[in-house]
């Protein structure tokens, strides 16, 4: 008569521990979501509220659901937008094939003194990035230190310059966001057992064939870790433009910090910020369809 | 208030509740409370809480009359005769902009050994706009901004709305005497404060132009060799609004404070073409001395004391020109915040710098331009300057004077709007 008793305890106890452990992530993911819901969705959703307001800041604003605001900032900034999305393109793309190389040799050629080659990648970025862009400003300005000389040797043109071109500002761009490409590259390609290479290298495979088969395949969630981190800071960015750029250099950021500071139209800049992260989020959404993204949460 | 301040009064288990939960806790208004309530009872909705996100505007506005300012029946005579000295003051200005010697400001510490009001001097405006949306949220909910002197500059919104929404308490007449007798004709009566009903100058300064006399040889004389395109690729613009308009109407030879909205069409289209032809190389905000001094620019619009202050330090190369067409003439204006908690206080310190021997110290310092005639003698004489005393950007002569101009003044919204609209585009 006992064993039936005893099996029920079993049961209950069993039932109440699944209980709590089905509760336990959701008390886990508490901080968290709290945390997300205070500093991301609040924000995010009195953003998108704004955008749809009308008024000025002084009279307030009121709720209105004017979408015609979306299409009245689109139409006056796209080529922004088109230029934003160009820059933080081309510097992303420089970030990665410089970065490859660099993230390759530390991975399988760094040995031990690996550490030491990261801090080494990491150590100038201690500096404020505001400090490196407005050092990078005075080394290149017209008569600086650099082209200065090689004006004086006439080896330049009188009015060559480099600042104030979109070169400057993309070649800012990527170097301010190289750490954000190299280090997910580094993390992907650490991860492949060198043991994989020799297993192709034994099944006769050429080195580019290694790569290209093994190597490569197995980085893309990397590439795409470090595309995402790269491309998404870049494309609203404002400082590089507004330190190294000149006139039709500006980029969507700087216009978004000018309708909220200067020109006060909180309605209009929300809407631009909306337009931005929509589209970012849509091409970031047909990439993960592209490459995969089955593995990025491990590098991100 | 007659105790002595005792730390151990502090502590909580011996204080009043109430008081202790006074000073730990934020107080709700009763308009708050309403609003919390609602928001409460409407629960999430997300269209209720959309709404909810609205910024409040100010009520009095939309009620037109004057009585319904919020400084209503404050500053009048009665007013200020029940007001009495505290002996504290709280002054928040820009930084760099007063005397300074051996980490303390001689002329605030003279100013506190004769009046025994201590003053908190703070630097921590940086921006007319940035500065007026910190304080803006206090003035509108009633609540003292913590400041009884800000210094806001004419050339800038802000100080227009601090007057059109009445969030300005109006200066008591009586106690200006030195402000009466010696405050120079550019100060005394302004355009945009009408017999000084709100405000008294701080300094003032030219937005004028600045040249490297390394790369150009002729003298510049005109505001139209922003526009020569033999200097393609090196002129130098300033991305305010404000400077950027006013220099465009100056251009096509309008007097930007009787400029109308054609003038300003025009104007616009003016820097447009200068845009577009590649001339500007950017529109700078105080980073156009830096651009000067490296060369990027090699003529460029300019304030007044910068490239006085660049002289001193070694760019001597760099010359300013007041252009035949004018200079606008900007003025940083000391005012008095609604709900100040010292303003007797306040309006005795504003009339204090009037002091020419008082501003001479500061001035000395400042090298913007001097409110107050008489202390060019004190300065040459007496503090042994003379390169102050005879700069003319410091003590504009006759002809200078002349060539001042004034900002436009904006009579509403619409107009702001429509002039931001013109010029803003410009830059980006």
């Amino acid at each position: 008569m006992e064993q039936p008793v005893r099996a029920d305890h079993a049961v209950a106890r069993r039932s109440r521990t699944r209980a709590g452990k089905r509760a336990a992530p959701y008390f886990l993911a508490l901080p968290g979501g709290l945390w997300l819901a205070a500093l991301f969705l609040v924000p995010l959703i009195i953003m998108l509220s704004l955008s749809l307001q009308t008024g000025d800041p002084l009279h307030g604003y009121t709720l209105t659901w004017h979408f015609a605001e979306f299409g009245q900032v689109l139409s006056q900034h796209h080529t922004e937008f088109v230029r934003s999305i160009y820059y933080a393109a081309a510097a992303t793309v420089i970030c990665l094939i410089v970065s490859f190389p660099l993230a390759y040799w530390i991975a399988f050629h760094g040995g031990t003194r690996k550490n030491f080659f990261l801090l080494m990648l990491l150590l100038p970025f201690f500096v404020s990035f505001v400090i490196r862009s407005l050092a990078w400003q005075f080394l290149l300005s017209d008569n600086g230190i650099l082209l200065g000389t090689l004006k004086n040797l006439h080896l330049l043109p009188q009015d060559f310059h480099v600042l104030a071109t979109s070169t400057a500002v993309i070649a800012g761009i990527a170097y301010n966001y190289l750490p954000f490409t190299a280090l997910p590259l580094y993390v992907s390609l650490e991860r492949i057992d060198p043991r994989v290479m020799e297993a192709a290298g034994d099944l006769f495979a050429n080195r580019r064939q290694v790569f290209m088969k093994v190597v490569f395949p197995l980085c893309i969630p990397g590439i795409f870790a470090a595309f995402l981190l790269t491309f998404v800071p870049a494309v609203g960015d404002y400082l590089n433009q507004q330190i190294l750029g000149g006139v039709s250099n500006t980029m969507i950021g700087t216009i978004i910090q000018t309708q909220f500071l200067v020109n006060g139209d909180y309605a209009g800049a929300s809407a631009l910020s909306a337009i931005l992260l929509a589209g970012v989020l849509f091409g970031i959404f047909l990439y993960a369809r592209l490459l995969g993204s089955r593995t990025i949460e491990e590098y991100i | 208030m007659t105790q002595e301040f005792d730390p151990s009064n502090l502590d909580p288990a011996k204080m009043d509740p109430a008081l202790y939960r006074g000073l730990t806790q934020n107080r709700f208004s009763r308009r708050q409370m309403l609003k919390y309530a609602g928001m409460g009872a409407g629960g999430l909705g997300l269209a209720a809480f959309l709404a909810a996100c609205g910024t409040k505007g100010v009520a009095s506005s939309s009620g037109g009359g004057s009585n319904s300012l919020p400084n209503a029946g404050i500053g009048t005579t009665s007013w200020w005769a029940k007001q009495t000295l505290h002996h504290q003051l709280e002054f928040a200005n820009w930084p760099y902009y007063i005397d300074v010697s051996h980490g303390k400001h001689p002329s605030l510490t003279e100013f506190t050994s004769k009046t025994g009001i201590q003053v908190d001097y703070r630097e921590v405006i940086q921006d007319n706009t940035e500065f007026f949306a910190k304080i803006r949220p206090s003035l509108q909910g009633g609540q003292p901004t913590g400041y009884d002197i800000i210094v806001m500059t004419n050339n800038s919104p802000p100080l227009g709305y601090l007057m059109e929404f009445g969030w300005l308490i109006p200066l008591d007449h009586s106690k200006m005497t030195n402000f009466n007798q010696y405050a120079g004709p550019l100060v005394k009566n302004p355009a945009w404060d009408p017999g000084n009903k709100y405000t008294m100058a701080w300094q003032s300064g030219y937005t004028c132009l600045a040249y490297n006399s390394d790369e150009i040889k002729t003298p510049i004389t005109s505001v139209q060799s922003l526009f020569d395109p033999q200097y393609k690729g090196h002129i130098g613009m300033m991305s305010d609004p404000q400077e950027l308009g006013s220099l465009g109407l100056l251009a096509i030879g309008k007097e930007p404070a009787k400029s109308t909205q054609a003038d300003w069409k025009a104007a616009a289209d003016k820097l447009n073409a200068q845009k577009s032809a590649g001339l500007v190389r950017n529109y700078y905000d105080q980073s156009y001395i830096n651009a000067l001094k490296n060369g990027d620019t090699i003529i460029s619009q300019a304030w007044s004391g910068d490239i006085f202050q660049a002289n001193l330090s070694g760019y001597k190369n760099l010359k300013i020109v007041i252009a035949q067409e004018g200079a606008m003439f900007w003025t940083d204006n000391m005012c008095i915040p609604l709900y100040a908690a010292n303003p007797l206080d306040a309006m005795t310190y504003m009339d204090y710098v009037y002091d020419p021997n008082v501003q001479a110290v500061i001035e000395d310092y400042n090298n913007y331009v001097c409110p107050v005639p008489a202390a060019q003698d004190i300065i040459r004489d007496q503090l042994k300057d003379p390169a102050v005393a005879n700069s003319p950007t410091v003590f504009p002569t006759a002809q200078m004077v002349s060539l001042s101009r004034p900002y436009y003044q904006y009579k509403n919204q619409a107009e702001l709007d429509a002039w931001n609209n013109l010029f803003v585009p410009i830059t980006q």
